[in-house]
């Protein structure tokens, strides 16, 4: 299958596109052509290398979940070890590239928007390599849950940006960052955590990710000889599952699964599932799947991880779900702490609730499949942010 | 001649700049709204923007998303604010635009939307995040029922763009006077004037100016070259500060009247 999107306007088939005020399409169209520059420029991909290779640790391992697999008593499991980033999850492929990028364009500012704070973390953090100012907007409900990721990035000299508007998460601190980027367009580069947002950023951010399901494919080529039979991701704007998804999606053998937040069961009101609960609209600078009522208004996410609690997802997830090129699951809360709980005792990883999600689907999955399957899982990040979290939900006090 | 020409013709005889205020429609909810769009026309408003209120407003300062919230949390939909253009409609002629945000109309459909809002009345549509890379999905709609696009231009758009979009304008072109939110910093009329000059040489169509236009001394240096001043956030705050009361409505034409006199009086 051939395989060519978005196209030249950012639509990936119906989804995608600009949805944005005048004022930053000049800024978008710039970026635009800046990226596509870069994309192609040599010297541009070894810098984005270099700092892969020598600032993230990459690559990251793929490993062999042999207990796992063996306790399921079904296909072969592997992770794809994202939680062994430097900062801890998959987000800093991202912020590395759109900082280099930034720095290209001879910006000296950057913003970004965060919910769980990993991608807060992850811009501060390149931002504070290359000596450029940031600033993070985070809603007042997850600064209190993510008080640790908070002082985390005071600490690497990013000024966060408290949001009370609206639901005052993760969808408010993208507002927020928007006004800002509007009113501060001329020497400001918006780094955008996922691939969703105005065109080229679900683009580009694809790109960045890719290098996941890349270094997968080659290191489970030389595992098994063999591509995997299925791909599995959590999903909340959908970054990581991009990243897998994408360097496979000419592989129609492959099975691409995205795994979404049903929070207390997507029959409730009280859950992320934007694919499997939701409809297509307009939010956020693109057209997708959101949570909303029938009048369009945005519907609150719930999510006990605070990384998939966002009412929308990255538009090329939108379309790949269209196409019937990939399949959208969800997992609730309880199974995912559940899952969180597995994949701690019997393999010694403790896995971010988000990454746990996708755990909690290969429970279901593997059993399923015969020995000769291979499920390959992408482990986004780690769980220390969540341990109070999971603490909580689980009884236990900390203080 | 659409009610939109007309009105800025009749201006136009009379040497006089159009006044806009901007409301949030179903703030506090939708019966205030009607009584409230009785008084701007009655004090002296020329054309009426109409907000459509939106869960998540991200062109907009602080005061206009407390007002969409207001409405949201009164009930406000769509259908309502249609509702409320018909009611209006049978009492006035003034140039109705509905502003906002593209979700709500994506959902209720284009081309429903097109022909319930043509039927209510309502003259023209102004979509925030809906650019003119976007707009080919629902410009044949509205062609059709007649509702004018209102094209927004900012201070970064290239002269290029500028000029390619003022050529196409419909109804008139909204400059916003800064890079920035509704209603939270102040402007530099003497900036804008030069932006609005070149605007008006490229454009058939008139050009009103908005965002950060508060007091009367605003609107009258901007109204000594713009064809028209969009004055919003500020008078939103006055919605909320009286919201029910019996001072809402007198406080309204008086804030009007100033604004109006100050447009109408000649530039010392």
């Amino acid at each position: 299958m051939n395989y060519q999107y978005p196209d030249e306007r950012g639509h990936f088939g119906e989804y995608g596109g600009r949805y944005v005020a005048e004022t930053l399409m000049p800024a978008l169209l710039e970026l635009e052509q800046a990226y596509t520059e870069a994309s192609q420029d040599e010297t541009f991909q070894q810098e984005f290398q270099y700092y892969l290779k020598h600032y993230v640790g990459r690559p990251s391992p793929l490993y062999f979940a042999e207990r796992l697999t063996q306790e399921l008593g079904g296909a072969k499991i592997y992770l794809k070890r994202e939680d062994l980033n430097h900062t801890g999850a998959h987000k800093v492929n991202n912020t590395v590239g759109q900082i280099l990028l930034a720095r290209r364009m001879g910006k000296k500012k950057v913003i970004a928007e965060t919910g769980a704070g990993q991608h807060g973390v992850a811009t501060a953090t390149v931002a504070a390599l290359f000596g450029m100012e940031c600033e993070v907007f985070m809603g007042k409900e997850d600064i209190r849950r993510q008080s640790l990721n908070v002082f985390r990035m005071k600490l690497l000299g990013a000024k966060v940006h408290e949001v009370t508007s609206g639901t005052a998460t993760l969808k408010d601190a993208m507002n927020d960052a928007m006004r800002y980027w509007v009113t501060h367009v001329r020497d400001t580069f918006y780094v955008i955590g996922t691939v969703a947002g105005p065109h080229p950023y679900p683009l580009m951010v694809r790109d960045f990710q890719s290098v996941i399901g890349a270094e997968a494919k080659d290191q489970l080529q030389e595992a098994e000889k063999a591509l995997p039979d299925v791909a599995l991701a959590c999903i909340g704007g959908g970054s990581n599952a991009m990243g897998l998804f994408y360097p496979f999606v000419e592989d129609s053998s492959v099975k691409l699964v995205g795994v979404e937040a049903a929070g207390l069961g997507v029959d409730t009101d009280k859950h992320a599932a934007s694919i499997s609960a939701g409809s297509p609209g307009v939010l956020h600078g693109n057209k997708t799947y959101l949570l909303q009522d029938e009048d369009g208004q945005i519907q609150h996410a719930h999510s006990i991880s605070a990384g998939l609690d966002y009412p929308g997802v990255g538009p090329e997830h939108a379309h790949l779900q269209d196409i019937k090129r990939a399949e959208y699951v969800s997992v609730t809360d309880a199974e995912a702490l559940e899952a969180f709980q597995k994949l701690t005792h019997i393999e010694g990883i403790i896995p971010a609730l988000e990454s746990a999600h996708a755990v909690a689907e290969v429970m279901k999955l593997a059993p399923t499949l015969s020995p000769d399957k291979i499920i390959l899982v992408n482990l986004s990040g780690r769980g220390d942010k969540d341990i109070h979290t999971v603490a909580d939900a689980l009884g236990v006090d900390l203080s | 001649m659409s009610r939109i020409q007309a009105t800025f013709a009749a201006l136009k005889e009379r040497h006089e700049t159009a006044l806009i205020p901007f409301i949030t429609a179903g703030d506090p909810d939708l019966a205030v709204t009607e009584d409230v769009i009785q008084a701007l026309v009655e004090s002296g408003a020329d054309l009426i923007e109409l907000g459509i209120p939106f869960s998540d407003p991200m062109a907009d300062g602080p005061t206009i998303q407390a007002a969409s919230e207001r409405a949201l949390a009164a009930g406000v939909t769509l259908n309502g604010v249609l509702q409320l253009v018909t009611n209006v409609r049978k009492k006035t002629q003034v140039p109705l635009i509905l502003m906002g945000y593209y979700n709500p109309i994506f959902c209720y459909g284009a081309e429903r939307f097109a022909r319930d809002a043509a039927v209510a009345g309502v003259d023209a549509l102004l979509l925030v995040d809906l650019p003119p890379e976007e707009i080919g999905e629902i410009s044949a709609a509205m062609a059709e029922s007649g509702i004018d696009l209102i094209t927004l231009l900012a201070p970064t758009t290239p002269p290029e763009r500028m000029k390619r979009l003022a050529e196409v304008a419909q109804g008139y072109l909204y400059y916003v006077s800064m890079t920035g939110v509704t209603g939270v910093q102040k402007i530099s009329p003497q900036e804008i004037q030069r932006a609005v000059e070149e605007l008006k040489g490229m454009s058939a169509v008139p050009v009103a100016v908005g965002f950060g236009i508060t007091t009367a001394e605003d609107a009258r240096a901007v109204g000594a070259f713009a064809d028209g001043v969009v004055v919003g956030s500020a008078l939103v705050k006055i919605i909320e500060e009286n919201g029910q009361s019996k001072e809402l409505l007198p406080k309204v034409a008086k804030f009007i009247d100033e604004l109006k006199h100050g447009l109408t009086a000649p530039v010392s």
